[in-house]
């Protein structure tokens, strides 16, 4: 659970152009950056094993088949674990449930935060002020701890609590962000110009303010789907997840519960949290190019050395 | 000093929501969890203990939700938290006090030279733009920050515990040969315990600072007073430090401030694969043992932790930072 890859929440500078614009440029962007290429590459394959896992893995998941703690071979890629049950076909199967987590928990997140926070900055008074104060607290509140404690009262979670607690405690860091930027477009011309051709509020903010924001909100999906990933693994890893149903962390749960590390099978316990770390990574890769898409001056200096002490060009 | 008062008044509202959500929580969960617990230990809890888990749950009782609230924060307020039932009959704050200190040390320590070194790396990295390290840095960030730390840790665990044995893998010292106190073994026993947990937080952390520290710095160097005292002529190392990198730590001490809520979660995890006794493990021994009144405590005593830190962070940007004091 490291920190949102931007560490300076309120300052990414608006692309504020209109929407068709950003999208376009998101897609230049998309191709012409490596990170984010990489990204894509990354989120498109674990997108279709989740779609289609059975393609590529014919075992079942759960059925303890074959022989305890086999080694890596052609039938079995990744060996068998102690119940007999093929790693491989855990892990393909175990895709869907986590990206499931991952886009769902993303998109409400989102919704949850580009509603609260762009609520806040156009209103404005008294109804930022309570938001705010809201998004704060909850910023500050350690998420993890609460989520274990939620999940320890509802006797372990089903995906369903899952999705539902991750989604209700994570949103405060993104709404933040699109509070600061919305409140930068507040006074801008093409507002003033819809309050004077007197549009209602939630036509304005829906139609003028949310279209100008795309490109941090597709940003906020992002950190929000990974948080999802860490936190319900994580959940599902000490054994507050489902332990049934057929996920990364749940299968890092019976390694963990079996001392996989400690009796030989490390396999077992090393693969899915690679698997994690890969999807993580894709996200997180995404949203860093999204980063330097949004601020120019982070983007990699290419074939500008300086002389040694020099400093950077001004 | 408006803003010192501002920030206090915050965390105390916090602090506030925290113990509400703490109410709340067994309250509203569909079969107050803590009744089966409850009955689980019925016979083995005296009068006392027994009525003070009450007030804590809400179970047994008569009174209308309000009732129990206000009852409940002067219990918690008074300090008792209640008693620890697979601990019966020790309090959970003396069950707490034990491990604390596991975690103040590890954690503590791990947190400030993640924070120390990654702005130093940071600065540098900044400062050469485009070198090395700058070319280095941002692409292994994305990876860190993306890879969930118990992960890093079963690595370790792995490589240096298990395969190569160069460390113990597993408790905070030798439980069997050791005895805790205040001589040279034992205290070399704990360095070497602490020794991948710590690297461990360390991997996944310093990320963060590198990279928030980078990023200011560079938006900093291209201010005018940076022109202005290389213009005139100063050493190198001073405008880096002294005019750049003064202004630029700023956003990295509220990060500092903002992201300890993800150490802690992380080192609860961290704890967890190596069975360190600190907090974080106590607090999944108690979720597991279903423990609710050192669960509760201990969520409580993060909390309280982590606001505490936020506010001294915050007091001191206001210290270092001018500006914040003004629009305060």
């Amino acid at each position: 659970m490291a920190m949102p890859v931007s560490g300076v929440p309120a300052e990414t500078p608006a692309l504020q152009l209109p929407a068709g614009h950003v999208l376009a440029r998101v897609g230049r962007a998309v191709r012409s950056n490596h990170k984010a290429t990489v990204g894509v590459v990354l989120l498109t394959i674990f997108i279709l094993i989740a779609l289609f896992p059975g393609v590529i893995a014919h075992e079942s998941p759960t059925q303890d088949a074959y022989a305890p703690q086999l080694g890596i071979s052609t039938a079995h890629l990744l060996g068998t674990n102690h119940y007999g049950q093929d790693l491989y076909s855990q892990l393909v199967w175990g895709t869907r449930n986590v990206m499931i987590i991952a886009i769902v928990v993303g998109l409400a997140t989102t919704a949850l935060a580009v509603l609260i926070g762009v609520a806040a900055a156009y209103l404005g008074g008294l109804a930022d002020s309570s938001l705010s104060v809201l998004t704060d607290v909850l910023l500050v509140i350690p998420l993890f701890p609460l989520l274990i404690v939620i999940a320890a009262y509802a006797q372990g979670g089903t995906t369903l609590v899952l999705i539902t607690a991750i989604t209700l405690t994570s949103w405060s860091y993104t709404a933040r962000q699109l509070r600061a930027q919305a409140l930068t477009l507040r006074n801008r011309d093409f507002l003033e110009a819809a309050r004077v051709r007197g549009e209602r509020r939630l036509y304005i903010i829906v139609v003028e303010v949310i279209p100008t924001m795309t490109s941090l909100i597709v940003a906020s999906f992002l950190t929000n789907a990974l948080y999802a990933v860490l936190f319900a693994s994580s959940l599902q890893f000490i054994g507050l997840g489902d332990p049934n149903t057929v996920s990364w962390g749940t299968t890092l749960y019976w390694a963990q519960n079996n001392a996989a590390l400690q009796t030989g099978e490390p396999l077992w316990a090393i693969a899915p949290g690679a698997c994690i770390a890969v999807l993580g990574a894709a996200f997180a890769l995404l949203n860093y190019a999204f980063d330097e898409i949004g601020n120019p001056a982070l983007r990699p200096v290419r074939k500008v050395r300086q002389k040694k002490g020099a400093g950077p060009r001004v | 000093m408006r803003y010192a008062l501002r920030r206090l008044g915050f965390f105390v509202l916090t602090l506030w929501v925290a113990l509400t959500l703490n109410f709340l929580l067994p309250r509203l969960m569909p079969g107050n969890p803590a009744l089966a617990m409850m009955s689980k230990f019925h016979g083995e809890l005296s009068p006392k203990a027994l009525n003070a888990l009450e007030v804590l749950f809400g179970v047994n009782t008569h009174e209308s939700l309000l009732g129990q609230y206000f009852g409940y924060l002067h219990q918690i307020l008074t300090g008792n938290l209640g008693t620890s039932l697979d601990e019966y009959p020790a309090s959970v704050t003396s069950v707490i006090g034990s491990a604390i200190w596991w975690t103040l040390g590890l954690i503590g320590v791990t947190t400030v030279l993640a924070f120390i070194l990654g702005t130093g790396l940071g600065i540098v990295s900044a400062w050469r733009r485009g070198g090395k390290l700058d070319s280095i840095v941002p692409p292994v960030f994305v990876i860190t920050s993306a890879i969930p730390y118990f992960w890093v840790a079963m690595v370790l665990v792995l490589i240096f515990g298990i395969t190569l044995k160069w460390f113990p893998s597993q408790g905070g010292y030798y439980v069997t040969t050791d005895t805790p106190g205040l001589n040279f073994t034992f205290f070399q026993d704990v360095l070497n315990h602490a020794f991948l947990p710590a690297i461990s937080l360390l991997i996944t952390t310093i990320g963060t600072w590198i990279l928030t520290m980078r990023n200011t710095m560079i938006t900093t160097l291209a201010e005018d007073y940076v022109r202005m005292a290389r213009a005139k002529g100063l050493p190198n190392r001073r405008i880096m430090f002294d005019y750049a990198a003064r202004n630029a730590i700023l956003p990295n001490l509220t990060g500092f401030a903002m992201s300890l809520g993800f150490v802690v979660s992380g080192a609860i995890l961290i704890e967890y694969v190596f069975n360190y006794p600190g907090v974080g493990y106590m607090l999944l021994q108690a979720v597991s043992g279903e423990d609710y009144p050192l669960m509760q405590g201990l969520f409580l005593l993060i909390t309280v932790a982590v606001l505490f830190a936020i506010l001294v962070a915050d007091l001191l940007t206001a210290l270092l930072d001018p500006r914040t004091r003004a629009a305060g």
